[in-house]
């Protein structure tokens, strides 16, 4: 436990000195969503039962976010550690893995919490979005952000270098973050690619903030999405606990 | 005495290609052990074994009690470890990743003492990014010894360090031997082997090819060389009596009454040794 909690203030502190990192997974979400807020944060859809713009591109900009930060980003920066050899040296001391595994999610978990957070003031700030059930809200956040942090995990063991590390996440999560309505409504999509993004967990992720923070459910409302999401999580931890390599790729 | 690491009959192959063939040796506390090889000799094969890193394919291998594929975290808080190539978390400075490793141990040593023996006091505030190739060295080594293990992994430690730190290392290696610390190095310096090394032994193409103290290798494998100049030319004579031949030779000089210009008798240094060693054609 000593061993974690050290374990933790440092990979805190390394996430903070990491630049590229924070503005990649951290900055980024919230830029996008002051852009496309501006756009069009003050129509109203009428598709989507003529609720607010701003309402509900902020929880599809959270679950962006999550998925940007509890995914792309972990495995980047794992994918990047791992073969600049600094797991492998991680390895050779008494530390062990679950402790350095758990700090390094908990970090990312912390960090997504405060984008969550500057999102949602912008959002109020700026847009004068209003969101239902922080509590049920806080809880769909977190467990989305957690199976996006497992599958994060699950990913590097996918990717066999740094270089190629950043293209393959990129070419994943953007492409399924705009399939699944992240950026607006995906009402108008032909239905191959809604049939695409419900294979997928995002769209259950942001649905469920949808419901909680917009339409006014709580998160015991919809055990349905919650099972899909852990379900992901679950498979995500499964892979990573099987196959996750500390070594880099030639070692 | 119970060795500190011992190793027999260990292979290990990559898909086809054996990259150790049975090697033995072991190593004894507060030994200093030199490993020796030309680039793909297998020194990092077989160092990484005993790091607990890769998989033997057959062989016993003991390292401090256990076998260091399936030893635990305990095991792991007393070996300290310099891999070949470096790596660091390049946000830290040097102050910083050594206090960050320090916490994983139970007995860490004081991180201001590391950087002393590393003699990195005036780069203390410094990213690692921004340290030179050479300092980046000394702060991996700092990293090895910052829990205090008892026995130290160093796979080619002194790569790209300055002479000035290289003889600092040296004197840290020393002083680690003297606390009674086993060491366990590679490298490609020979007079590093000559001033650390207790023993040493000589890979080549996954086998053992000599092993023993550095004397025993020099004293024993090649022939002395008499060398002096006739006529503006040298003339070298190889033997294993140095003695009696240098006896009948200067004897028959003094009896012409000549003097035998530039007269030497060379013992073969260790790099002569290693390079024949080495070289030859395997029988
Ligand atoms: N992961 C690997 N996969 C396949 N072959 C490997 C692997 N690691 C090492 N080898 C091969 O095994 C042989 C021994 O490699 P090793 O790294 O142990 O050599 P070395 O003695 O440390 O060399 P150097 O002095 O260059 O560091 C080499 O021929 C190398 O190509
Ligand atoms: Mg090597």
């Amino acid at each position: 436990m000593r061993l974690f909690r050290h374990e933790l203030r440092s990979q805190l502190r390394l996430y903070g000195r990491s630049r590229e990192l924070a503005f990649f997974t951290f900055a980024l979400p919230l830029i996008m969503f002051f852009l496309l807020g501006s756009v069009y944060g003050n129509d109203r859809i009428k598709a989507e039962g003529n609720v607010r713009a701003a309402d509900y591109l902020l929880a599809g900009m959270l679950g962006y976010g999550a998925i940007a930060t509890g995914f792309a980003g972990l495995s980047i920066m794992l994918v990047i550690r791992r073969e600049s050899g600094i797991l492998k040296r991680v390895r050779a001391t008494p530390l062990p893995a679950w402790a350095y595994v758990v700090a390094l999610l908990c970090t990312t978990l912390i960090a997504f919490a405060l984008e969550a957070v500057c999102m949602s003031a912008i959002g109020r700030i700026f847009f004068h979005t209003h969101v239902h059930n922080l509590f049920s809200l806080a809880l769909a956040l977190l467990l989305g952000a957690a199976a996006f942090t497992t599958l994060g995990l699950a990913l590097t063991v996918l990717i066999k270098s740094a270089e190629g590390s950043s293209a393959v996440v990129n070419a994943i999560y953007l492409p399924v973050s705009f399939l699944s309505g992240a950026f607006f409504s995906p009402h108008s999509f032909p239905a191959a690619l809604k049939a695409i993004a419900n294979a997928l967990p995002l769209v259950y992720v942001i649905r469920l903030v949808r419901d909680i923070a917009v339409h006014n459910q709580q998160i015991w409302d919809r055990p349905g999405d919650v099972a899909v999401i852990a379900a992901w999580g679950l498979a995500g931890a499964i892979i990573a606990a099987r196959r996750f390599r500390w070594e880099p790729q030639e070692g | 005495m119970t060795p500190v690491i011992s190793v027999r009959g260990l292979t290990k192959s990559y898909g086809d290609f054996e990259a150790l063939k049975g090697i033995d040796f072991e190593l004894c506390a507060g030994e200093v052990f030199g490993l020796l090889g030309p680039n793909g000799a297998g020194k990092t094969t077989t160092i990484e074994i005993l790091e607990g890193y890769r998989r033997r394919d057959a062989g016993e291998v003991e390292v401090l009690g256990a076998d260091p594929a399936t030893a635990g975290l305990d095991w792991r808080g007393r070996i300290g470890v310099v891999l070949q190539s470096s790596a660091m978390y390049e946000n830290l400075t040097v102050a910083e990743q050594l206090a960050q490793f320090a916490g994983y141990y139970e007995h860490p040593r004081p991180v201001d003492e590391v950087i002393g023996l590393i003699g990195l006091e005036e780069k203390r505030d410094t990213r690692a990014r921004r340290l030179s190739g050479g300092q980046r060295r000394r702060l991996d080594l700092g990293l090895a010894l910052v829990g205090d293990p008892e026995l130290i992994f160093l796979d080619e430690p002194t790569t790209g360090f300055d002479p000035g730190a290289r003889r600092r290392a040296w004197e840290t290696i020393r002083s680690l031997s003297g606390l009674g610390k086993t060491i366990l190095l590679t490298t490609h310096y020979l007079d590093e082997v000559e001033q650390l090394a207790d023993r040493v032994a000589v890979l080549r193409e996954g086998r053992i090819v000599a092993s023993g103290t550095v004397q025993e290798l020099v004293g024993g494998a090649l022939a002395t060389e008499i060398r002096y100049r006739r006529n503006g030319e040298f003339v070298v004579l190889e033997t294993d009596e140095p003695t009696r031949v240098l006896h009948e030779l200067t004897t028959a000089a003094i009896e012409r009454g000549e003097e035998l210009d530039g007269l030497e008798v060379r013992r073969p240094s260790l790099e002569e040794v290693y390079l024949s060693l080495t070289q030859a054609e395997p029988e």
